[in-house]
C-alpha cells in the first residue's frame, strides 16, 4: 500500500471534490442510512441505555484521571503473565518497536488484524520499508489494501467502494498479493466472501507472526480483548508463533466487570448487533496454546497531550464504535478519505487536531467540518460531547491559546488566514454591543436595499452560488417597535452607554 | 409576568414580520409583551466560529437587557440554545481566566427565564391550541438545535396539529441537518449546498405548499435554496402560523 494520508489537502477543498461524485455520494448515503437505522433499533431494545452510555463514560473518565495509574498496574500484570511491554511516545518510535521485533522472528511476512492504532502510526509502509510485508485479513482492510487505497471509515474502511468495484479490484489484484481470486468471479456477496476466505486462509496457516490492537485492556489481569465480526482476528491471535500487539494507552479499562459496560455499548453502536460473533481475550503466553511471545506496545502518540485539555480530553473516551460517522450529514457528504486521517467523521474532527496537533491546514480546517447539528453527540455510546470540542478547538485555531505538545506546556500562535475573519468578528460583536451604531447600520441596509446585489463576490460568493440571499426588508423590527409602540418601558436606555 | 421579546438579530434585520407575529400572537393569548431596545444579538455566530471572548459583551448586554422580567421568549431555537447551553460555558471559562464571577452569575440569571416560543406556548401558557386558522398543506423541519440541543421533542408539532385548515405532511429525513450551520455554509459551501438540496429534494416531496421551522436562520438557507432552484413552496416561520386568524391570513 502506498497510500498516504500525509499531504492531505484542507477539508473544504477534498469535500468539495467528493460531493460531486456521484457515485460515492450514492455508495456512502445507502451504507450510513441502512447501519444508522439498525443501530437505532438495538438501541431502543435497550431500556437502560442511557444509564449503560453514562456508566461507560464514567469508566472512561475514571481511567483517563488516574491514567499512570491503571498503565503501571496494566504493565505489571502483562509482565507478569509472561508478555513483554514496550512504550511507544509516537508513530516513530511504535513503528521502530514493531520493525525490530519483526526482524527478531526472522520472518519477512506478517498477518494483521484490523486495527486503527496500527492505521494511524502508518505501520504497514514503515513494515514495506523494512522488507517486511504485511497482509490486512479483514475483509474491508483487505478490499482497501488490494485496491491501493485508504480506509474511509472506522468499522467499514471500505465503505466507499460498491460490490462491483470489489469484484474487480480481487479478479485483478488478488493474485498478486497470493491466491488469486477464482475465474469468473461475480459480484455476489457470497461469492466476493469466500474468494476472500480461500485468499485469507492461506496467509493465516503460513504465518509466523501476527499484529493486533486491541478494543479493550484490563488492567488488573493484563488480559488485551480484540470484539470482530469475521474471525479473522481470532485465527491471527491463535496461530502465530509471536503476537504484536499495539494499543493506544486510552484502552485501558480497570477491572474485567467494567467490560461487560463497553460489550453491550460497542456492538449495538457499531454494528447494530447484540452481541459481537467473536470476542477474543489473551492474557500474556500460555504453555502448549496460542503464541509462544507476547509483546504489547503502548501507544502515546499524542494521548497525554490531549490528555492536558480538560475540554479537548473527553475524545480519548471514544471506543471507535463509528456510529458518529453513519449519522454524520457532513461525513455522508463529503466521505471518508476528505479528512486526511484513518479518523474520519466527527470523531476524526476532533481527535486528529488534538493527536497531531494543529500545525497544517488540514487540522486547522478539521474543527469546522461539521454544522454542529448535534447528531454525533446524540448517538455517541460514552458521550462524547463533540460540538463542545469542536468550538474548542475553532476558539485555539483562530484565537491561539495554551496547549501541550509533547508533553511542554507551550502557546501556540493563531493559524494564519483568519486576520479578516477576527477583525469581521469583534467588529460585529462590537457593533451588536452598540445599538446605536446598530440601528443606523440597519437603516442604511433598509435605505440601500434596491441597491444590494443578487450575488456576493469573495466567501460570500459560495453562498450565493446556490443560494438566493436574503433581500432586506424597508423596515427593521425594532423601528417598527418604536413606531407602532412609541417609546418602550425600557425606553431610550437603548442608546445609554453606547460610546458612540 | 413581564414577559420580554429577545427578537434576536437575523430576525430584527431580515424577518421583522416574525417579530411582529410573535407580538400579535402572545397578545391575543393576554400576554404584555416588552421589547427591551437594549437587546442585540446572542453571539452565536461569534461563539460558535471560535471567537468565544468576543460575545462576552453581548452576554453582559443579554443580562442588562432582560434582567428585570420574568421570561424572555424568542422565536429561535438556536439562540435560546446558545443562552442556555452556551452562557453557562462562557460563564465557566471567563471565571477560569480570572475575569471575575460576573459573567456566571449573569448567565445563571439567564438560563432559567429564556424560552423558545413554542416551549413558552406549551409549557409556560399550557396551550396547544392558540385558535389560529391556516389554510395551508405545511410541513416542519425541526431545526437542529430545537431538536437536540432545547429537546422541544413535539411541541411545535403539537401546536401546529391545532391550527384550523392546516394540513400537516410528515417531511421525510426530518431530523437531518439542512446544512446552514451558521459561518459552516460559507466555510464549507459545497457539503453545505449538498445538504441543502437533499433537504428541499424531501421537502419538495411532501407536496406542502409551506415549509415551517422555530428558526429564520435556517429557513434563510432553505428558502435561498428554493428560490434558486425555482420552487414555489415558501418558507415560513411557525410564529407566523400560529398567529394567523381567520381575520388575518399571515
Amino acid at each position: 500500500m502506498s497510500g498516504t494520508y500525509l499531504g492531505m489537502p484542507a477539508f473544504p477543498r477534498a469535500a468539495d471534490v467528493s460531493t460531486r461524485d456521484t457515485r460515492l455520494r450514492a455508495n456512502l448515503t445507502h451504507a450510513t442510512h441502512t447501519i444508522r437505522d439498525k443501530r437505532a433499533a438495538a438501541v431502543a431494545e435497550l431500556d437502560d441505555w442511557a444509564q449503560l452510555r453514562a456508566a461507560g463514560a464514567a469508566v472512561k473518565d475514571r481511567v483517563l484521571r488516574r491514567l499512570d495509574h491503571y498503565l503501571e498496574q496494566l504493565e505489571a500484570a502483562v509482565t507478569a503473565a509472561g508478555g513483554q511491554v514496550h512504550w511507544a511516545a509516537d508513530a516513530e518510535e511504535a513503528n521502530r518497536i514493531v520493525t525490530a521485533l519483526v526482524r527478531e522472528t526472522g520472518e519477512r511476512e506478517v498477518v494483521k488484524v484490523k486495527s486503527m492504532a496500527t492505521q494511524e502510526i502508518g505501520l504497514n509502509q514503515a513494515l514495506e520499508d523494512a522488507g517486511i510485508r504485511a497482509y490486512e485479513t479483514d475483509l474491508a482492510e483487505l478490499i482497501v489494501q488490494l485496491g491501493d487505497d485508504l480506509p474511509s471509515h472506522i468499522l467499514v474502511p471500505a465503505i466507499h467502494r460498491n460490490r462491483a468495484e470489489i469484484r474487480d479490484i480481487f479478479r485483478r489484484e488478488m493474485g498478486r498479493w497470493g491466491r488469486p481470486a477464482p475465474e469468473g468471479l461475480s459480484d455476489s456477496p457470497a461469492e466476493l466472501a469466500e474468494a476472500a476466505r480461500l485468499h485469507l486462509r492461506e496467509k493465516f496457516l503460513s504465518a509466523k507472526v501476527g499484529i493486533s490492537g486491541a478494543n479493550f485492556m484490563v488492567a488488573e489481569t493484563g488480559t488485551l480483548v480484540v470484539v470482530e465480526s469475521e474471525g479473522n482476528g481470532r485465527m491471527c491471535l491463535t496461530l502465530p508463533e509471536t503476537l504484536i500487539s499495539v494499543v493506544g494507552i486510552e484502552k485501558v479499562v480497570p477491572t474485567w466487570q467494567d467490560l461487560e459496560i463497553f460489550l453491550q455499548l460497542l456492538p449495538r453502536s457499531s454494528t447494530a448487533e447484540r452481541m459481537n460473533p467473536y470476542t477474543s481475550t489473551w492474557t500474556g503466553t500460555t504453555d502448549g496454546d496460542g503464541p509462544r511471545n507476547f509483546h504489547l506496545v503502548l501507544l502515546d502518540n499524542g494521548r497525554t497531550d490531549t490528555l492536558a485539555d480538560t475540554v479537548g480530553r473527553q475524545a480519548l473516551r471514544c471506543i471507535r464504535c463509528s456510529a458518529c460517522l453513519n449519522v454524520c450529514p457532513v461525513y455522508e457528504r463529503a466521505g471518508g478519505h476528505a479528512y486526511g486521517s484513518p479518523y474520519p467523521g466527527p470523531i476524526g474532527a476532533i481527535l486528529t487536531p488534538q493527536l497531531r496537533g494543529m500545525q497544517g491546514p488540514l487540522e486547522e480546517s478539521l474543527p469546522y467540518a461539521s454544522s454542529l447539528c448535534g447528531a454525533c453527540y446524540e448517538v455517541c455510546p460514552v458521550a462524547i460531547d463533540i460540538p463542545e470540542v469542536l468550538v474548542h478547538l475553532r476558539e485555539r485555531v483562530v484565537e491561539g491559546g495554551p496547549v501541550t505538545r509533547g508533553g511542554t506546556r507551550t502557546v501556540v500562535k493563531p493559524a494564519r488566514g483568519h486576520a479578516a475573519e477576527r477583525a469581521a468578528m469583534r467588529a460585529a460583536a462590537w457593533t451588536f454591543d452598540h445599538p446605536g451604531v446598530l440601528r443606523r447600520g440597519m437603516r442604511l441596509a433598509a435605505r440601500t436595499r434596491r441597491l444590494h446585489p443578487r450575488r456576493l463576490p469573495g466567501p460570500g460568493r459560495a453562498w450565493s452560488r446556490t443560494r438566493a440571499l436574503p433581500a432586506v426588508p424597508a423596515e427593521s423590527f425594532r423601528d417598527w417597535w418604536r413606531r407602532t409602540r412609541g417609546e418602550s418601558p425600557s425606553g431610550p436606555t437603548g442608546e445609554r452607554g453606547a460610546g458612540e | 409576568m413581564r414577559v420580554a421579546l429577545f427578537v434576536t438579530c437575523i430576525n430584527d434585520l431580515l424577518q421583522p414580520r416574525t417579530g411582529r407575529a410573535v407580538v400579535a400572537l402572545l397578545e391575543r393569548l393576554g400576554v404584555t409583551v416588552e421589547f427591551p431596545e437594549e437587546q442585540s444579538c446572542c453571539g452565536q455566530p461569534q461563539f460558535n466560529t471560535g471567537y468565544r471572548q468576543a460575545t462576552e459583551p453581548l452576554v453582559r448586554r443579554f443580562d442588562r437587557a432582560f434582567r428585570d422580567h420574568d421570561y424572555v421568549v424568542t422565536p429561535s431555537g438556536s439562540c435560546a440554545a446558545m443562552v442556555r447551553d452556551n452562557y453557562p460555558r462562557i460563564g465557566a471559562k471567563a471565571a477560569a481566566e480570572g475575569r471575575g464571577r460576573e459573567l456566571s452569575d449573569a448567565a445563571a440569571l439567564a438560563v432559567p427565564k429564556t424560552y423558545e416560543l413554542t416551549e413558552f406556548l406549551v409549557d409556560v401558557l399550557k396551550v396547544e391550541d392558540v385558535g389560529a386558522y391556516y389554510p395551508h398543506t405545511v410541513t416542519y423541519h425541526p431545526t437542529c438545535h430545537g431538536l437536540r440541543m432545547l429537546g422541544l421533542g413535539d411541541r411545535p408539532r403539537r401546536l401546529l396539529q391545532h391550527v384550523k385548515g392546516l394540513e400537516l405532511r410528515e417531511l421525510p429525513g426530518a431530523e437531518e441537518c439542512c446544512g446552514f450551520g451558521g459561518t459552516f455554509a460559507v466555510k464549507n459551501a459545497a457539503v453545505s449546498a449538498a445538504m441543502g438540496a437533499d433537504k428541499v429534494r424531501h421537502i419538495a416531496a411532501t407536496g406542502a405548499e409551506a415549509v415551517c421551522t422555530v428558526d429564520n436562520s435556517c429557513l434563510l438557507h432553505i428558502g435561498g435554496t428554493l428560490t434558486r432552484q425555482g420552487s414555489t413552496v415558501r418558507p415560513v416561520h411557525i410564529a407566523e402560523i400560529l398567529a394567523s386568524t381567520e381575520g388575518s391570513v399571515l
